[in-house]
């Protein structure tokens, strides 16, 4: 079930504007900012993501996936339960969004509400536009988080 | 006679591709190779025809981790080759946009990626278990870093403040004082960091290395003064390709340096702190000999307390440039394009990066050699690795794995860089 963003929550979308369907949650963060919501993207180090988490926080965040589910199937995580590594696209460093999120966890700083939405990409190439899958599941997720 | 081979295929906790390869005989080390296969990026050769003015940008995406680096020994040329003076204020500025890349990229390796090997841990997550407050502290220092490039340059990765005669605009000097407080507490906590790790239990080890920075008379270098050594050297950075060249070995994707007799330098922390030991401040001479650091460290092991010493060095001197700081007027210095060449050498985190440009009438860019650190290190590390495996021919091999990859990481090598870096093999008959 996909909750209305509240009004004070932070969104985070990681990701590149530049890896095809990797560019989803930076995509997700514009549209969200333009809609007036405290929204930004995250497309460096994983670990920036951690001074980002503050206690009081509600954080969404949305990545894209590579599962091997079908392009564009939305999966809700909740930071409160260990995060599975393997479907979120790394980093330099290979230190991304699960990496972040279990170090917060060891270090007592996850906000208090995390909840992370993935979104399964099919085209990660450099240059690449987001795929129809992809795009429609964000504007399906949009309309969701920020009903207009 | 038993032979063994032990390999590490993908090193892990260094930046980019790389491998190790020891062949052992009996009690002998018959091979060390220091194999680099990220592959070769060609960025020398994609700069053919651009608009000189355009190096710093393109040569900035090498690396991730230390753009500022590229940026400013790129800049650094092409300004020479164009007849460039930039102002005072500029280079202050450029200075203290640098302290930020020196922070953020030598507190991710000392604490992220270089301590667990001291402390037996696999990686930063078992380090955030066991010593909470410290990763904390250390992320808190990595973020100043990120901070001081978001103010000065724009954003933290690849910043895009900077051109050819300094910036596009002036840091609003509000934001710049809003730095310093944190960099006070910064250069604090990286002293604390410092005297933590002087307490790990370093191998014993000496390496009698030519020691390879820029040397200033008056200041602790980082895009300043000549090039110069512990045993003599001491040259203009225009003199480089006199006294360095590059050769290819089968085994690496990156070239490897070498001084104009053959022989081996090593470049970075240990480098920079024993040639410009008495220019540090007070305050880090005082860590470093709380530390039990002597003001030239010879084993390399304690490069990682090097490190954070230059980490609250970088904190007092941004925050001294920082509270000095009024937005340059101008805040660039234009010129007319003009035929030239112009070298560039700055200290980059890893060691000195040398940049050369020889551009035509409409400066464009006709040639360009470019040399990270880790290039010029290579020699060193095959060396490192040869005397430190070579007497821990005893160990098994997982124990022998691990000292080689600890060697490794003594250098903070930065393997995409030095493409344009680990697997482990270990052959043992």
């Amino acid at each position: 079930m996909i909750e209305p963003l509240d009004p004070g929550a932070l969104f985070i979308g990681v990701g590149h504007p530049l890896r095809g369907d990797d560019g989803v949650g930076p995509w997700l963060a514009e549209a969200l900012a333009a809609r007036g919501f405290n929204a930004t993207a995250q497309f460096g180090d994983g670990s920036g993501l951690i001074p980002m988490f503050e206690p009081s926080a509600d954080v969404v965040i949305v990545d894209a996936t590579q599962s091997g589910a079908a392009p564009g199937t939305l999966t809700r995580f909740d930071g409160a339960d260990a995060l599975p590594k393997d479907p979120f696209r790394n980093s330099t460093h290979e230190f991304g969004l699960a990496a972040a999120v279990e170090m917060a966890r060891i270090l007592g700083g996850l906000p208090r509400r995390l909840t992370i939405y993935g979104i399964e990409g099919r085209d990660f190439g450099l240059g690449s536009a987001m795929t129809e899958e992809v795009v429609k599941a964000a504007e399906e997720l949009l309309e969701q988080l920020a009903p207009a | 006679m038993t032979e063994r081979t032990i390999k590490v295929d993908a090193l892990a906790r260094v930046e980019g591709e790389g491998a190790l390869y020891l062949k052992v005989k009996g009690n002998t080390l018959e091979d060390v190779k220091f194999r680099i296969f990220e592959p070769p990026r060609y960025f020398e050769a994609l700069l053919k025809g651009r608009p000189a003015a355009d190096a710093p940008d393109i040569t900035s995406r090498i690396c991730g981790i230390c753009p500022i680096a590229y940026i400013m020994s790129a800049s650094h040329a092409v300004e020479s080759a164009l007849g460039i003076e930039i102002t005072p204020e500029i280079h202050a500025l450029r200075r203290l946009l640098y302290c930020g890349e020196w922070i953020q990229s030598h507190t991710l390796h000392a604490a992220m990626l270089h301590a667990p090997d001291f402390l037996d841990l696999d990686d930063a997550f078992e380090i955030a278990r066991a010593n909470p407050e410290l990763v904390k502290t250390a992320l808190r220092i990595k973020k100043l870093g990120n901070s001081l490039m978001e103010v000065i340059g724009g954003r933290a990765v690849h910043p895009v403040n900077t051109r050819i005669g300094g910036f596009y605009s002036a840091p609003d000097p509000e934001k710049v004082a809003a730095l310093i407080p944190e960099l006070e507490w910064g250069a604090d906590a990286a002293r604390e960091v410092a005297i933590a790790f002087s307490g790990f239990d370093f191998p014993e080890d000496y390496g009698d290395y030519t020691f390879v920075s820029l040397v200033h008379p008056n200041i602790y270098p980082i895009m300043e003064g000549r090039i110069g050594s512990n045993k003599g050297l001491d040259i203009d950075i225009s003199e480089y390709p006199d006294h360095f060249y590059e050769t290819h070995v089968e085994h690496s994707n990156a070239l490897h340096g070498h001084m104009k007799d053959g022989s081996r330098y090593l470049v970075g922390p240990l480098a920079r702190y024993a040639n410009n030991y008495a220019r540090l401040p007070e305050a880090c001479r005082e860590t470093a000999q709380v530390c039990g650091l002597d003001p030239v460290v010879q084993n390399p092991f304690k490069s990682i307390v090097v490190r954070m010493v230059e980490v609250q060095f970088a904190c007092l001197e941004a925050a001294r440039i920082a509270r000095a700081y009024v937005a340059p007027n101008p805040v660039h210095v234009d010129c007319s394009p003009a035929a030239g060449e112009g070298h560039g050498c700055t200290e980059a985190p890893r060691g000195i990066c040398y940049h050369h440009y020889a551009i035509d009438d409409e400066a464009k860019v006709l040639s360009s050699t470019i040399i990270p650190p880790t290039s010029q290190n290579q020699p060193q590390i095959e060396a490192d690795l040869t005397r430190v495996a070579g007497r821990s021919l005893n160990l098994d091999n997982d124990a022998l794995r691990h000292i080689c990859e600890q060697t490794i990481r003594n250098y903070d090598p930065c393997i995409s860089c030095a493409t344009h870096f680990l697997k482990l093999t270990v052959d043992r008959d």
